[in-house]
């Protein structure tokens, strides 16, 4: 575990890095800054559903998890905050399982 | 804290300019301790989270220690949290394709601070969403540098020290999926994901990374369907042109399209 800790860590640390080291010309086209401003987007995207709805094998399960992202996603509407939205999404599922489904 | 003095300093090199003036500098340090505290405070659910996922204490520290960026982090831990070590490299993939957006705030704030040496890897250390944000929404140049370098200290003193009490906290707890921790990490993507969502661009990559990541995850190993997702991300990049993200705005030290963690 301590491995994976430390490569993600000096991969993150040198990719910011690299922006101070980097000569801006070599990245700074419109569409690679396009698909870098969209990655983010579509690696979260992509985590949601994942840690939405896959079971344990990776099947697709719908659970207490759905519920908690319906009112994570019904909160983030009201403009609630961050802390509030993940307290209130771990709260409805653990609610959703002591009533026994899910 | 010393680093006011060489945020006003690290221009001398660059032809004079005139001190921040004492309530410009209050102000600004003001802002960026309060956008720390903002920050900082949601370290508490990732270290919950960090230890719900098989991480100890240390290692949950670590991570906003050294790697110290939010979205990377939650991602990190998320994928260990459902596949363990099996999706170890997907879960290093996905956490360094997220921190390459502050890759990019580095090529401003390279140029915004000047920094040299020792300054510059500490500098590059503390790029993140919240002080290139503070930074450059500054006018005068002094203060971009206070603005940057108070705001990167702030979030990373106070989100380290958020981060220990939550993975304390989560240690407390024996059965993680009893407390909902696992909806609760659900909940932290779609709330970093949420703000990002603001061009039509942005909503059709999400749609589309939504639909490789639920057609893949039975076919794949864990893990590999976030990284099968980021797919969207250059499909839609490569078409399209006109429809652009706007361009980095700092305004109230949120910068346009990001989340709400470091």
């Amino acid at each position: 575990m301590w491995l994976v800790v430390v490569t993600a860590c000096v991969a993150c640390y040198l990719l910011k890095l690299a922006g101070y080291l980097v000569p801006e010309r070599v990245v700074s086209g419109e569409r690679s800054g396009r698909i870098t401003t969209l990655l983010p987007v579509a690696l979260l995207s992509g985590l949601v559903v994942v840690q939405t709805v896959a079971g344990p094998g990776g099947q697709l399960v719908v659970d207490a998890r759905v519920v908690a992202v319906g009112v994570a996603v019904g909160l983030l509407l009201l403009r609630a905050n961050f802390l509030v939205v993940v307290l209130a999404a771990g709260a409805v599922a653990a609610l959703v399982r002591a009533v026994g489904w899910g | 804290m010393t680093e006011a003095g060489p945020a006003r300093n690290a221009g001398t090199g660059k032809g004079q300019e005139t001190p921040l003036p004492a309530a410009r500098r209050r102000e600004v340090i003001r802002q960026a301790w309060s956008v720390g505290g903002a920050t900082g405070a949601y370290g508490v659910s990732f270290g919950a989270l960090a230890v719900a996922a098989g991480l100890d204490v240390w290692q949950a520290q670590a991570l906003s220690f050294l790697m110290f960026t939010g979205a990377s982090q939650f991602a990190l831990v998320g994928i260990l949290a459902a596949g363990g070590l099996a999706a170890a490299p997907a879960a290093v993939a996905t956490a360094s394709m997220l921190g390459l957006r502050n890759g990019l705030y580095g090529l401003q704030t390279s140029l915004m601070l000047g920094a040299t040496g020792l300054r510059r890897l500490a500098a590059a250390h503390l790029t993140i969403d919240e002080s290139t944000a503070v930074g450059i929404a500054q006018p005068e140049p002094p203060a971009q540098r206070l603005g940057f370098w108070q705001t990167g200290i702030a979030v990373f003193v106070l989100w380290n020290a958020s981060t220990l009490l939550g993975s304390l906290l989560g240690n407390a707890f024996a059965d993680p999926r009893q407390l909902g921790l696992d909806a609760a990490a659900a909940g932290a993507f779609v709330a970093l994901l949420w703000p990002r969502l603001r061009s039509r661009d942005a909503a059709a990559t999400a749609v589309l990374a939504a639909f490789v990541a639920l057609v893949s995850a039975p076919l794949v190993p864990a893990g590999i369907p976030v990284v099968l997702a980021a797919v969207a991300a250059v499909v839609v990049g490569l078409r399209h042109p006109g429809r652009h993200e706007r361009p980095l705005e700092g305004g109230d030290g949120i910068l346009t399209g990001s989340d709400p963690t470091p």
